[in-house]
């Protein structure tokens, strides 16, 4: 998917805000781009290639699209790029920045996210959708009141059934999210909490409690990908990428499995194209919708065997200084954000983070030098895109 | 009489209005692809198979096992959602209704049955057998 060693990340930025009630979206696009930039030390006039989905200040602006969010940063572009994968769209824009620079269709590629959900009183996991109705499954899913929530719940529910998963275990995820997240002071959930306190949470759709479920937050984050020449020029250690791949899961005709995402399918090329193995990773950010989310995950990625997902997260297996997988350690989604419903800019800016050692010192991973980032977008129990990165500190 | 969560209308396409019409007289109608046999969900004109555009209607037995479900707990009226696999095959999203939603398991079996939307157009849901 990738071309291995042509992009770096060289610029990122998470934006502070946690409720965004005094600024509108296009703004906030604008201000994680232009904290971007400054921490590459890049100036806008740098930028040539432009990745957005479709959470940008325009897209349902008939006609206008990217264009209206490009129009507003007055940028001036040989390259753009709108794949819309919902919360993994920005890993897969990195793999096509990746792609891009190395075909010489630009040099300085910026990726923008933002979000106001929270500030909007967006019932995100809880409402049943309305709209879409062009898509072919809405008549035939609609009427069943399919929620975020309850579709991920009914993945949790399977994984029990079939490999005796338990609440308790699924609880460690939240557990481990939030020692980190007592360390981030823009974290909105700072408390430590117990496998007590997830399962004594209320329900919100079986068997998933409230505290497996991520926070509602606005805010945004952005990324510039460059390529080695320009990387090696800049103050940051260079943080290449070094493996990506992409795979959608959905229903299948009706061949449902709920059991695995698409990460049974991205992670192979992305470790295949990095040729390094799962035990080689020394910290992941992994999209933490919900603490289900994780866990399925990890398990088609290959840090433990299918089934086995639940006693690899327990017993603290994903808290920094530790476990053996340090996962999220700015807090993650569960904990920290989850800007416009869409986690996997945080979790590209978190893996950063660890490669040029500027995590908290609490949960930095000692001499980071290998990290992964998985994305899940859209529902891993109808449809979703599984995006995963390898990333390596030069 | 306990109230009942308002089920959403479901908004047909030309080509699906056979499954909708046989609703009204309750029947659950498939697609079974002529060229490869296979029954599939939600009813496609091309087999999402093999892509043979000869598909036809099937009614099914109405007869299937839950998948999973999970019990909407935060909601005005609970509600339990489920993916069940027919007789035939194929699995499906629905609801499971008219019964205690804390007994719903796993591999239960459950049988066809309708339940008016907004707009009074049957739509199929099962209960425990």
């Amino acid at each position: 998917m990738s071309r291995p060693g042509t992009g770096y990340i060289a610029g990122i930025y998470e934006h502070p805000t946690r409720k965004a009630d005094g600024k509108s979206l296009a703004l906030l696009h604008a201000e994680v781009a232009k904290g971007a930039l400054e921490d590459a030390g890049l100036s806008k006039d740098d930028i040539d290639g432009y990745f957005c989905a479709g959470d940008v200040a325009g897209w349902d602006a008939r006609g206008t699209g990217p264009f209206s969010m490009i129009d507003y940063l007055g940028l001036k572009l040989r390259y753009l790029d709108s794949t819309e994968s919902w919360g993994s769209s920005y890993l897969v824009h990195v793999a096509h920045a990746t792609q891009a620079i190395a075909a010489g269709k630009c040099r300085v590629a910026l990726i923008t996210l933002a979000g106001r959900p929270r500030a909007e009183g967006f019932g995100t996991g809880t409402a049943v959708a309305t709209d879409g109705l062009t898509a072919a499954e809405a008549q035939f899913e609609l009427p069943y009141g399919p929620t975020v929530v309850n579709t991920y719940a009914m993945c949790a529910m399977r994984h029990m059934h079939e490999y005796g998963t338990t609440s308790e275990q699924l609880a460690w995820i939240k557990v481990a999210a939030s020692h980190h997240a007592q360390h981030n002071p823009h974290a909105m959930l700072r408390d430590v909490v117990t496998v007590s306190d997830v399962v004594n949470s209320p329900l919100i759709a079986d068997p998933l409690h409230r505290l497996d479920c991520c926070v509602i937050s606005d805010g945004g984050g952005a990324l510039i990908v460059t390529g080695p020449e320009i990387a090696k020029s800049l103050k940051h250690p260079p943080v290449k990428v070094i493996g990506a791949g992409y795979a959608p899961k959905h229903q299948m005709g009706g061949r449902i499995d709920l059991t695995y995402s698409g990460a049974r399918w991205s992670g192979p090329q992305a470790f295949g194209e990095a040729g390094v193995t799962p035990a080689d990773i020394q910290y992941a950010s992994i999209y933490d919708s919900f603490t289900i989310t994780v866990l399925i995950t990890l398990e088609d990625l290959g840090f433990c065997e299918k089934g086995k997902g639940g006693a690899f997260v327990a017993d603290g297996n994903l808290i920094a200084g530790v476990g053996k997988l340090p996962f999220n350690t700015d807090g993650g989604g569960l904990c920290n954000n989850h800007p416009s419903n869409r986690g996997g800019m945080t979790k590209v800016i978190e893996s950063v983070r660890q490669l040029r050692g500027i995590a908290h010192p609490k949960v930095q991973v000692p001499g980071c030098g290998l990290a992964l980032v998985h994305g899940t977008g859209g529902a891993l129990g109808t449809r979703h895109g599984s995006a995963t990165l390898i990333l390596e500190r030069e | 009489m306990a109230r009942e969560r308002a089920i959403t209308s479901p908004v047909p396409f030309p080509e699906t209005e056979p499954y909708w019409a046989a609703a009204k007289q309750g029947k659950l109608l498939l697609k079974r692809c002529a060229a490869c046999g296979a029954y599939h969900f939600y009813p496609r004109m091309l087999c999402p198979f093999c892509f043979c555009a000869d598909t036809e209607w099937r009614e099914a037995t109405g007869e299937g096992t839950i998948y999973s479900f999970s019990v909407m707990r935060r909601a005005d009226i609970p509600y339990a959602i489920a993916y069940v696999t027919l007789a035939e095959g194929p699995t499906m999203m629905t609801n499971i209704v008219d019964g205690d939603l804390d007994r719903i398991r796993i591999g239960q079996r459950v049988r066809l049955v309708f339940k008016p939307a907004e707009n009074g157009q049957p739509v199929p849901m099962f209960t425990p057998v």
